[in-house]
């Protein structure tokens, strides 16, 4: 029997069952659409962690001090020893060969209450130096960045984020303005350009002052500490020689001659990068297979249904295997009715699965939440489709050879 | 044609064996028209399986048209089925929600043959049921269902054309028909046919009678033409 003989009986057969032939596809549209939806969900979360660690700059470096040891050699945690120093920085700054590396910067961080006439704020400040956007990629929208004779004399100045800027100024121009950051004053110098992305700390809400005005009015004493040093190599194709360059100069200035011992690490984008996406991964493999059980769940449907239909229909069988069809005849007949009912509900899962995929976005309660938008993978799509079709396949052949199986006169003889 | 020598076939129902053929030896000539009778219990169904190649004997040989059917397995026996014979049912037996046309062709289907529509229609054609090929069978009387039924046996030109009660379920006009019909493809294309029936009358029509009782042959007669 050829296939479009197979084809068309197989639909003929499906249109007479039109109810049940609609709801064992519904199993499998729904297990489909499932993991298409499902998948473009992790997709686009993947996507969207990407883009913004992305826009924190493909060739920085952060270097950061490494667990403090002890007297004993007990380890102090994450970020408590302040191995860190200016005079680090100068270093990495003043040297003399080290090609791949552009320029570094110190970061120290304090969190502060910003006012502005009666308006209220909570954003990081963050103290640094001159080179700040150029490393970090920043651009001024308006106004200026801070000068060398800012962070000499501590002047204190400060440039905006544009998330900051719209939450404590509303339409007033900030440049000129002064705002206060835990009491002390500021006069606001400068907005950066905003750099888009939301959530996983916006770029955009920043609040950046020079670094000696930080530990002068905002430290509360505690002294000239240095959280992180951020460098920039020259692209992102040589942040790896950077990092080896900036490890040979802080293990040299620290007099460590084991790097095992040392006491800073080195994080890149690339890193985090890698990180992000191994996390992405795997939620994008747990969504796929919870949406892949209910397409088992669609297949054991057919699996039920084709039973149904070949006991439904051992009459007609054995009508065929009088007249001549082979053993595999029916079987290819019965495999392909299976494959088409598994296949026509993959289809239209596709169809659903994509269309949510592609209308979620605009959904408003969605469109208001900081929700990734789902991105639709045509492998995914592809590979949807192809596991539908097995399905039918796999659970097709045990009633199929069945059918396949009956003995003519017994099958003639069925009422 | 077809050659049966000491068929017996043992069935086994559960821990009871029936003997529902004791050896039987059969000869029949291309061209003939045979109606075997017997009552129910006879064997004359068993008898009927086995010339339609639908089951094989216990014991004995069976040639058809020169193959010793005996020992082939089952895709081989649909092979044979689907070449050598065609089936006309007591209830006919078309597959529903199928047109009359497409019902005939089926056999060329599995045949894997060419020309199937042509070859179909002029099939239906030759029983005057030409004007019906695109109803289903729920469109059709019984007459013309198993004018359909008798287009799809004579389709793939077979050697023989096995008839199982084609009357049973048949008025007496159409049975009459129906029986009209069979002669005229014996006496006009030689067509070789077994004809299974309990009833004399619809016997008649045949050139020669096999009475069946108990899994053997008990009478044998050519009637005159």
């Amino acid at each position: 029997m050829n296939i479009f003989e197979a084809l068309r009986v197989a639909f003929a057969g499906l249109l007479a069952n039109r109810l049940r032939s609609s709801l064992t596809m519904l199993g499998i549209l729904i297990g489909v659409a499932a993991v298409i939806l499902l998948v473009a969900v992790g997709n686009g979360a993947s996507v969207q962690i990407n883009n913004q660690i992305q826009s924190l700059g493909a060739n920085v470096i952060f270097v950061y001090p490494s667990n403090a040891r002890g007297a004993g050699g007990v380890s102090q945690g994450f970020g408590t020893s302040q191995t860190l120093t200016m005079a680090d920085v100068d270093a990495i700054n003043s040297r003399q060969q080290d090609p791949d590396i552009v320029a570094a910067i110190p970061i120290a961080q304090s969190g502060g209450q910003i006012t502005f006439a009666n308006q209220n704020y909570f954003a990081p400040t963050t103290g640094t130096t001159v080179d700040f956007p150029q490393v970090r990629d920043y651009q001024i929208a308006e106004g200026s960045f801070f000068t060398q004779d800012d962070v000499t004399s501590q002047h204190r100045v400060v440039v905006l984020g544009s998330t900051v800027v719209t939450n404590l100024f509303g339409t007033t121009d900030p440049v000129g303005q002064t705002i206060k950051i835990n009491r002390q004053s500021f006069r606001v110098i400068g907005v950066f350009a905003a750099k888009g992305g939301s959530g996983l700390g916006s770029q955009d809400n920043v609040v950046v002052a020079p670094i000696t005005a930080v530990w002068a009015y905002l430290s509360g004493g505690r002294g000239k500490n240095i959280s992180q040093i951020v460098a920039s190599a020259s692209s992102a194709n040589t942040v790896a020689q950077a990092e080896t360059e900036l490890t040979t100069i802080l293990l040299q200035r620290h007099q460590i001659s084991d790097p095992t011992q040392a006491d800073f690490q080195l994080q890149s984008q690339q890193d985090i990068l890698n990180q992000a996406n191994s996390i992405a991964t795997a939620l994008t493999l747990v969504l796929g297979a919870i949406a892949g059980i209910s397409l088992v769940v669609g297949g054991i449907g057919i699996m039920n249904i084709m039973l149904v239909t070949v006991t439904e229909r051992t009459r007609e069988i054995g009508i065929r295997k009088a007249i001549g069809a082979r053993w595999r005849d029916v079987l290819t007949q019965f495999l392909i009715e299976a494959m088409v009912l598994s296949g026509l509900g993959g289809a239209l899962g596709i169809a659903l699965g994509t269309a949510l995929a592609v209308e979620a976005p605009h959904i408003p309660a969605i469109a208001s939440s900081s929700f990734p938008p789902p991105v639709v993978s045509i492998p995914s799509v592809l590979l949807a489709f192809g596991v539908s079709v097995g399905i039918g396949l796999f659970f097709g052949i045990y009633p199929a050879n069945r059918a396949a199986r009956l003995h003519p006169i017994e099958a003639l003889r069925h009422e | 044609m077809i050659k049966l020598e000491a068929v017996s076939k043992t069935y086994r129902m559960g821990r009871v064996e029936v003997q529902a053929l004791r050896g039987v030896d059969l000869l029949v000539e291309s061209g003939d028209f045979v109606a075997i009778m017997g009552a129910s219990g006879s064997g004359k169904s068993t008898l009927m399986n086995i010339i339609g190649c639908l089951d094989v004997p216990t014991s004995g040989r069976y040639f058809l048209d020169g193959t010793d059917v005996a020992g082939l397995d089952d895709d081989q026996l649909a092979i044979i089925r689907n070449r050598k014979i065609g089936f006309v049912f007591q209830s006919f037996n078309l597959i529903p929600r199928t047109t009359a046309l497409h019902n005939v062709e089926m056999p060329l289907i599995y045949a894997g043959a060419q020309n199937r529509r042509p070859r179909a229609l002029a099939a239906l054609e030759s029983v005057g049921l030409a004007d019906r090929a695109g109803h289903q069978p729920t469109e059709l009387s019984g007459g013309q269902q198993q004018r359909a039924a008798i287009a799809r046996a004579l389709v793939t030109n077979p050697a023989i054309l096995l008839a199982d009660e084609p009357t049973g379920n048949l008025d007496s006009a159409s049975s009459v028909e129906i029986m009209k019909l069979l002669s005229e493809l014996n006496r006009e294309q030689a067509r070789t046919i077994v004809l299974i029936t309990h009833e004399r009358d619809i016997a008649a029509f045949a050139k020669r009678i096999v009475e069946l009782r108990d899994g053997l042959i008990v009478t044998d007669e050519r009637r005159a033409a």
